[in-house]
């Protein structure tokens, strides 16, 4: 199976290719990925750069334009996509069907991967894509069971990439409007999920308490490990009750569960984090680069050296391994 | 863990002239080898960053756009628009890229304060930068160069080695 590997700069692209990556994922320095943080992601000569240093590696590129135009502003779009193929991307990642019409009939060569913001999740929509644009393979939304991927393999003609380890959403990828209640930005438009202009720590007392916008995520007490400051992510108080309204804070790892994907189809292992420096990149990829290629009874021991770096530190299978249904 | 006492000595007993004086040559050198560091920080290169290492008695302040750093006591730090405070040798990895700082973020060994999409992009300029102060050090200490790259690796590997072991 492949192994897709995020990066976020230049150095991180470098040390992802380093450490064994099949193919890294990476964007523009704008609104056209969803990752747009401040000081993050590539200009053309930086993309440019980066291609021919993994290709010389036979390594993959492929570049996420994965927000939705914006009407009036389709321009920074069609050009991120014109220069992705001008710069030798070797596929996009598209989630906006507007974008992916645009480049089926401009670059018909040019190979086309479903991102997991176009929420494709069952075998009409992916049929619809593959048949309409050419797609050559989907990344499933991070909603779906191991059988329910498998049911999916066998109705669809296209490759199948699934998120295994990193930052997880809530069941609404693609349409999650949180951020930009609270915000007025959103990951889906801007490329901002809870953007960083919006978001302020401070200590009161013994406890971390986050914020964003005018709401408070979060209160961390003392020796708890802390979160991302989205409002998914949030403890509030519900009824009498105090606790995780959506989902808690912890990070998806189902890479016990690789032999399992594989028997239903998937032929590709994402890893989220392009947000995440570069020695966060060097070390995910480089253990689960040995995961991939050890027997099962050997990889709890790889894995757990992964759990530190997560999200509240904790993991979670989400609905890989569904058990509230 | 901690930096060795023989390093951190000289923060609590030099004059701080000595100190800034040192530090403004480590910083200069830092800047001459990476001259694109501040590139990506974009509109926030005006802003000012505050450097507070909770293991020492002083705290560094950096501009960016006017390419200076100055050192302050504690508790007269002067105004800035973002703060990160941490035991220094985490500053340290931080600054070279060694470790992750979400990770350290998470694990409450970290704090940050103010103004925090400004210091989101310094951490991903110099996460891009491939800082290396072994390296940089050694380059002004003349014939002692390699001596005191060797020296200099060996610290940071063994501050690190030991402080990752704390965030497990």
């Amino acid at each position: 199976m492949e192994l897709i590997c995020p990066a976020g700069t230049p150095a991180a692209f470098r040390e992802a290719v380093d450490a064994g990556a099949d193919a890294v994922y990476c964007g523009f320095r704008d609104e056209t990925n969803a990752r747009n943080f401040p000081g993050l992601n590539f200009s053309r000569d930086e993309l440019k750069t980066a291609i021919a240093y993994a290709r010389q590696r036979k390594v993959m590129t492929f570049v996420a334009i994965n927000t939705f135009m914006r009407a009036g502003q389709e321009k920074l779009w069609h050009d991120a996509v014109d220069d992705a193929v001008r710069l030798g991307a070797d596929a996009l990642i598209l989630a906006d069907f507007g974008l992916m019409a645009y480049t089926a009939e401009r670059h018909p060569e040019q190979r086309l991967h479903v991102s997991v913001q176009a929420s494709a999740s069952n075998a009409d929509a992916v049929k619809f894509l593959v048949e309409t644009f050419g797609a050559k393979r989907v990344v499933l939304p991070r909603i779906l069971t191991i059988p329910d991927i498998a049911r999916l393999a066998r109705q669809i003609s296209c490759e199948i990439e699934v998120f295994v380890f990193g930052g997880l959403c809530v069941m609404a990828e693609g349409r999650c409007s949180l951020s930009s209640y609270a915000t007025g930005k959103s990951p889906n438009m801007h490329g901002v999920c809870s953007p960083a202009s919006h978001v302020r720590y401070r200590e009161d007392g013994s406890e971390l308490v986050s914020e964003l916008g005018d709401y408070t995520i979060n209160r961390f007490p003392a020796g708890e490990a802390a979160g991302y400051p989205t409002l998914c992510k949030g403890r509030f108080d519900i009824a009498e009750e105090r606790g995780y309204a959506f989902e808690d804070p912890v990070s998806l790892d189902v890479m016990d569960h690789i032999d399992a994907l594989r028997d239903a189809g998937v032929g590709a292992l994402k890893i989220e984090g392009r947000q995440r420096g570069k020695a966060y990149v060097a070390e995910v990829v480089s253990i689960m680069r040995r995961a991939v290629a050890a027997n099962a009874d050997e990889r709890p021991a790889l894995l757990s050296r992964l759990r530190r770096l997560s999200e509240g530190q904790k993991t979670t299978s989400g609905a890989y391994e569904k058990r509230w249904r | 863990m901690t930096l060795p006492f023989a390093m951190t000595a000289p923060f609590r007993i030099a004059p701080l002239s000595v100190i800034e004086h040192a530090t403004r040559l480590v910083f200069a050198q830092v800047v001459q080898q990476h001259p694109d560091l501040f590139d990506r920080l974009g509109e926030h290169a005006d802003k000012r960053y505050a450097f507070v290492p909770t293991d020492l008695p002083v705290g560094f302040l950096v501009e960016p756009s006017a390419r200076r750093i100055s050192v302050h006591r504690k508790p007269h730090l002067p105004v800035a628009q973002a703060c990160m405070g941490g035991k220094l040798v985490l500053l340290l990895a931080l600054l070279e890229g060694q470790i992750d700082g979400d990770a350290v973020f998470f694990s409450r060994s970290l704090t940050i304060t103010g103004d925090m999409e400004a210091m989101l992009a310094l951490r991903n300029a110099l996460d891009d930068c491939n800082i290396d102060l072994p390296a940089d050090i050694a380059r002004m200490s003349g014939p002692f160069a390699p001596l005191v790259r060797r020296a200099a690796a060996e610290i940071r590997t063994r501050a690190l080695s030991r402080e990752a072991a704390t965030w497990n």
